[in-house]
């Protein structure tokens, strides 16, 4: 066989290797959107759901649901791991401490997220009932910011690295103080990549399943405050999977939060764009 | 040396870590003057005046011993005020680094970290800042623009007038023209001359032309050594020392 024959055969794998990453995206997608699409109305969206997922009623107390634990894992998570992340890189030299709070968060991030949930169960839910209500939003919302800290810390960590020595030493050289440069010049240029974080931080938390199962509680009215129990709506989708004879509204609760989560992801990147662009000047 | 000191070095030894980078260094730099300090790469010059501004206090295992005294009293005590300092002491870098700001923004950078809030006060700052650092011509339509948009050597002069916006008494200048074309070191050449009249300058540079070109006086440096300093004049037509002699001839570098 010639040479260049002999090539087409690891060339054509590696082609369907690359490719094949598209079409499953492509298959996941247009089956849930082709299933869940049709049921989406305005109706769909803001009537509560029924009991025992009763056909005709609407989702609407599990997306507040879901936007409400997601706010209170991203308040909680967003400082920690922004102040974490400017603490490590900026204040900090290279050293042992260093080394092992980010193999915590590397650890932190491996976590299977059903034992991050137990964790929740015992110690929001069980532990701290009185302050936090059992099974509640807060609950759910604190247990899912572990998820988001590790991820938005790094990444964050990652970007302030990535702002060049040379501004902070033109600052410093300025007469301005360490906390000066940092706030004026150093987080302005590191923003997009500290959002970047916070967003796949909240991407996690707006899917998040198993650890929501064990501490939101499911209830499915609309909450009244942060102690309320609550039905985001991952856990919807699986509560009518594995509960209810009519499993139609799972496409449409499913198509709901993948557009969703497609709309978030555009356009922060496109905010991000044109953010990076104007600091450029372009 | 006649004339008045500005910064009087004495002693001044400097290691990183095991490393020793600087030897036993005594100078007398004069006010409103140029002092040029060359050597060949590593010879300690940058290191030099990072101590200067106690910018080699942002290097790990860096310890000094020695005296530089700058307005009677010694700036490497520990005691000492370095964001006080680096006001006083204002340097410009290799890389020209400007924020990613407007032009505006990064000449008021300054006065507004030291507390000016005023509008009209701010707006006479960078106007006489750009006009100091003689860029104003080139910018004063566009000052909202981004300094990054600059060319090189128009984001060098922004630097040095973000620098004088803080008025500082002394400039450190590391090689300030070495990433600039012929053109855009000649204008900076001229800036320098300008600025001696009122400040105090010591200027980092490989350029042995440069050095002849700006300075009134030069310093040597060889492996973390003062080897020689003298007028620009006499160091370089009359060196007393051999190995000055072989790099200012060329003989190696």
């Amino acid at each position: 066989m010639p040479a260049k024959r002999r090539e087409i055969v690891p060339m054509a794998l590696l082609w369907g290797a690359g490719i094949s990453t598209i079409v499953i995206l492509i298959v996941i997608l247009a089956y849930i959107l082709a299933k869940g699409l049709p049921l989406i109305s305005w109706h769909f969206l803001t009537t509560n759901p029924g009991v025992r997922g009763q056909t005709g009623a609407g989702i609407y107390s599990t997306i507040v649901a879901t936007v409400a634990v997601t706010g209170v894992a991203l308040l909680v998570a967003a400082p920690l791991s922004v102040g974490g992340a400017i603490y490590l890189n900026e204040y900090t030299r290279e050293n042992l401490l260093r080394k092992v709070i980010r193999q915590a968060a590397e650890v932190l991030a491996g976590i299977p997220s059903i034992i991050i949930g137990l964790f929740g169960f015992l110690f929001f839910v069980i532990y701290l009932l009185p302050y936090t209500g059992g099974w509640s939003v807060l609950s759910a919302g604190l247990t899912l910011a572990f998820m988001v800290l590790p991820i938005s810390l790094r990444i964050s960590e990652e970007a302030l690295k990535a702002v060049p020595g040379e501004l902070r030493e033109g600052s410093l050289g300025l007469g301005a103080t360490k906390w000066q440069s940092i706030t004026t010049v150093v987080l302005p240029t590191a923003l997009p990549g500290i959002i970047t974080g916070l967003i796949l931080g909240m991407g996690r938390a707006i899917g998040e399943t198993a650890a929501i199962l064990l501490t939101a509680g499911g209830a499915l009215g609309v909450i009244q405050s942060l102690r309320d129990p609550a039905c985001p709506m991952t856990l919807y989708i699986y509560n009518i999977l594995t509960e209810y004879n009519d499993t139609s509204a799972a496409y449409g609760t499913a198509a709901v939060l993948i557009i969703a989560i497609l709309a978030i992801t555009f356009i922060t990147d496109w905010l991000m764009n044109s953010y990076t662009k104007k600091l450029q000047g372009l | 040396m006649s004339g008045e000191i500005e910064i009087s070095v004495k002693n001044l030894n400097l290691w990183f870590g095991n490393f020793q980078a600087l030897k036993n260094v005594n100078i007398d730099i004069p006010k409103n003057a140029v002092t040029a300090l060359i050597g060949p790469s590593g010879c300690g010059k940058s290191t030099f005046i990072k101590t200067l501004d106690r910018m080699n206090d942002l290097v790990d295992n860096v310890k000094f011993t020695g005296e530089v005294i700058y307005k009677g009293r010694n700036i490497l005590n520990s005691d000492t005020d370095v964001v006080a300092l680096r006001k006083e002491i204002g340097m410009v870098f290799q890389k020209p680094n400007p924020f990613p700001k407007s032009i505006f923004d990064n000449v008021a950078y300054g006065p507004r970290v030291h507390g000016i809030r005023d509008k009209k006060a701010l707006n006479e700052i960078v106007e006489r800042s750009l006009k100091g650092a003689a860029i104003w011509d080139e910018v004063k339509d566009r000052l909202n623009e981004s300094a990054l948009r600059l060319s090189g050597g128009q984001q060098q002069r922004l630097c040095i007038a973000r620098l004088l916006a803080v008025e500082p008494d002394v400039l450190l200048m590391d090689e300030p023209a070495s990433a600039l074309d012929p053109i855009a070191t000649s204008k900076i050449e001229d800036l320098i001359y300008e600025l001696k009249k009122e400040y105090t300058i010591i200027i980092v540079t490989h350029n042995m032309q440069q050095a002849a070109r700006v300075s009134s006086h030069t310093a040597f440096f060889f492996l973390g050594e003062l080897v020689e300093y003298a007028s620009t004049i006499d160091l370089f037509e009359r060196p007393r020392e051999k190995k000055t002699e072989d790099y200012v001839t060329g003989k190696f570098g």
